[in-house]
């Protein structure tokens, strides 16, 4: 294949993980950004919204679409839920304390793995997409569905960036961040908000999921790889700055798609360590992260 | 028994007539009870315990569960129909999670703590691979069903025996012929990236040589990958064929992805059935498989003119006429690799009655025993076909079905004959010792 056609293939591919990286992404960097809560369990909670967008998706027959739409929906939803029941119960009651949390989320990364190992099965099983058009270009064919993950990926990190600077809840959650103590005398309910925050912060993990999982399918050791690379995101755009986060998402996808298709996905994973350690050493708030006050 | 044994203690320090009398009942019921008198008295009626190295879990898990399912049929029909010298066959089973390490450590598990007879079942190459010198130090008889070509080789030990399924080599070789000749001699090879791909990839290339064709690229994928299509522009257009076999969760994205990039206008594909193993064809986006082909070890879908007992066997099994389970017609099976667990217990209990098995310490004998079987005809016992077992290379020998798309369903347009996929042995296990 010449060397235009390989390299909008390899953009493109790099945009769809750019796309699903960034949402997960941002649930990982909002939940350390208010909460100062590193997630392990980020990567379950992805796994999960898979999970379940399988089971929405099998209860319902008739269009492919409707049971799509029903999980992105619903799976969201209940993922949220589980992420606001699993805060109260557990986060809250260690005081956020780091390694604490840290310890706190491991556990519940094993927990939610073995269950749907014990429920759901080992099996991969797929979710139909909505629509199963294929666009033939000269040089290759490409799934439809593939670009339009990549658009509503899109629609979903506005809707994020709009819910934060435009809106009461965001106001809240910002005022959090900056200073806890100072926002719970001003009668804000801290508690409430960090719940709410690791609720969004699942949900938005368990959207990506949904988006991927006609793509590839929904198994229960899934969410490893997602977790990595939205750690490398996080560091490397800055933990709890939104701008950072889509724009790290997008060069390391962009980086992993070409890279991996010119040369060998092993380099492209190599390279994006690399720049996590050189982040670190050089700038360890992140390219767009403010030092910690 | 440790209550009965306590109180036999306690009768030296305070000995009362209540508690001696109690240690008495109780030490005579134990003798009395139906298991102890039998297990006891006869030994021989006693089960062999077969250790059943299952990939419950991990990427291996669909075809863990059809093995598991055609070994209890097997194990019910061997069972109904006398046992082995009289004595029931009782499967131990123990998940490894497809994984080497895990694999080892079952089969030490086997040896040890469950004191099996022989272990059995494994089918991904690199857990046979991790869990064979475990089964060489511990002396204990190791029965895959995998495919490999690490068992011919001759790289493993003396306990590792293959007699149920053909290897890759013997696979690719009795294909390649047909191939050169039907579809193109530019072919392109698409494999796993690790042992079971390396096969393929290592016999595919003389193979298809000796016919006058060449391969023109090979494309390893990683066996943990999730996403295709960045590996389908390494392929050359003036490729003639697209040879591809995949595993793991992640096949059914593998051939959908294929389907994307080529459309219907690609290059012919023959595929190893592996890549679509316990998926269904007619899953949204596979449309373009119409026409193209694969090898199946065993056809997956019922063929008009199969035997009877190939019917009887489909039905032992639980799959219906589209190879899905009887019970849940979206629950694929792996009917291309699963028969090979009905023929290694059949082929176990074979090598048992020849040598008179009578426990642990016959295990030498068996693997003799085993060694010294040929043919073996097509039958209830081997209803994927004749057979021809090498004692040297502890590997046996089948015929093998190349596969069509045609509306959905795949049918068999040929048979290759055993003798299409011999080759010369490389090693000879029956020189090496116990």
């Amino acid at each position: 294949m010449a060397f235009g056609p390989y390299f909008l293939l390899a953009t493109l591919e790099g945009l769809v993980t750019a796309a699903v990286l960034s949402l997960m992404a941002l649930g990982l960097s909002l939940v350390f950004g208010v909460m100062r809560v590193v997630n392990v369990a980020h990567g379950e909670f992805y796994m999960l919204g898979a999970v379940l967008a399988w089971w929405f998706s099998s209860l319902v027959g008739g269009h492919p679409a409707v049971g799509f739409l029903l999980a992105l929906v619903l799976s969201p939803l209940v993922v949220a839920a589980i992420a606001f029941v699993a805060e109260r119960l557990v986060l809250s009651r260690l005081n956020y304390e780091p390694e604490a949390t840290i310890v706190a989320t491991i556990g519940l990364l094993y927990i939610i793995q073995q269950l749907a190992l014990t429920f759901y099965g080992p099996e991969a099983r797929p979710v139909e997409a909505p629509f199963n058009h294929r666009i033939s270009l000269p040089w290759f064919g490409y799934s439809a569905y593939k670009l339009s993950v990549i658009g509503f990926s899109i629609l979903m990190m506005l809707a994020t960036w709009v819910l934060l600077t435009r809106t009461k809840i965001g106001l809240v959650m910002r005022a959090t961040q900056f200073d806890r103590e100072t926002a719970q005398a001003f009668g804000i309910p801290v508690g409430r908000v960090y719940a709410g925050v690791f609720a969004l912060g699942a949900g938005l993990a368990a959207v990506a999921a949904v988006l991927i999982v006609p793509i590839q399918q929904a198994h229960y050791l899934m969410g490893l790889d997602p977790l990595l690379l939205s750690f490398i995101v996080v560091i490397i755009g800055g933990l709890g700055s939104l701008r950072g986060t889509v724009v790290a998402a997008v060069l390391i996808g962009l980086s992993d798609g070409i890279i991996s298709m010119f040369f060998s996905p092993t380099l492209a994973k190599m390279l994006a360590t690399l720049i996590v350690a050189m982040v670190l050493v050089f700038r360890p708030q992140g390219l767009f992260g403010a030092p910690a006050r | 028994m440790s209550e009965n044994r306590k109180s036999l203690i306690s009768s030296t320090s305070g000995l009362s007539r209540r508690t001696a009398l109690k240690g008495l009942g109780a030490a005579a019921s134990l003798v009395a009870a139906p298991g102890f008198v039998r297990y006891g008295q006869a030994q021989s009626s006693a089960p062999i315990r077969i250790g059943f190295q299952c990939h419950r879990t991990g990427i291996g898990a669909a075809y863990g569960r059809w093995y598991e399912r055609v070994t209890t049929a097997a194990v019910k029909r061997i069972n109904d129909a006398g046992g082995i010298n009289g004595r029931p066959l009782e499967i131990v089973i123990e998940d490894d999670g497809t994984d080497p390490k895990r694999g080892a450590e079952v089969v030490e598990k086997f040896a040890n703590q469950h004191k099996v007879d022989l272990v059995y079942g494994t089918l991904f190459s690199h857990v046979v691979v991790g869990s064979a010198p475990a089964a060489g130090e511990l002396k204990i008889p190791y029965y895959v069903v995998s495919e490999g070509y690490h068992v011919a080789s001759g790289k493993l030990n003396r306990y590792c025996v293959q007699p149920g399924i053909t290897d890759v080599k013997a696979q690719v070789r009795s294909v390649a012929p047909w191939i050169a000749s039907n579809l193109g001699k530019k072919v392109t090879l698409v494999y796993p990236d690790y042992a079971f791909g390396h096969d393929h990839r290592d016999f595919f290339e003389p193979a298809i040589k000796a016919q006058g064709g060449e391969v023109v690229a090979k494309v390893p994928i990683p066996p943990t990958e999730s996403s295709f299509t960045r590996y389908f522009p390494q392929i050359p257009s003036d490729t003639d064929v697209i040879y591809h076999v995949m595993v793991g969760p992640a096949v059914l994205t593998f051939v959908k992805e294929m389907g994307e990039f080529f459309g219907s206008g690609g290059p012919q594909l023959f595929g190893f059935i592996d890549s679509l193993e316990a998926v269904d064809i007619a899953s949204p986006g596979l449309g373009f498989l119409e026409g193209s082909h694969f090898w199946e070890g065993m056809p997956r879908y019922a063929q008009p003119d199969q035997p009877d007992y190939v019917t009887a066997y489909r039905e032992a099994v639980g799959i219906d006429d589209n190879g899905a389970s009887a019970k849940d017609a979206k629950d694929i099976s792996t009917a291309a690799h699963m028969f090979g667990c009905w023929e290694t217990l059949n082929v176990i209990k074979a090598a048992m009655e020849a040598c008179d098995y009578k426990g642990v310490d016959d295990r030498a004998a068996m693997i003799e025993a085993t060694e010294a079987m040929t043919d073996m005809e097509a039958g209830p016992d081997h209803p994927q076909g004749k057979k021809l077992f090498n004692g040297k290379i502890h590997q046996v020998f089948g015929e093998q079905n190349i596969s069509q798309v045609a509306e959905g369903k795949l049918k068999v347009v040929h048979r290759t004959s055993i003798e299409d996929g011999a080759y010369e042995p490389e090693a000879d296990y029956t020189t090496m010792s116990f």
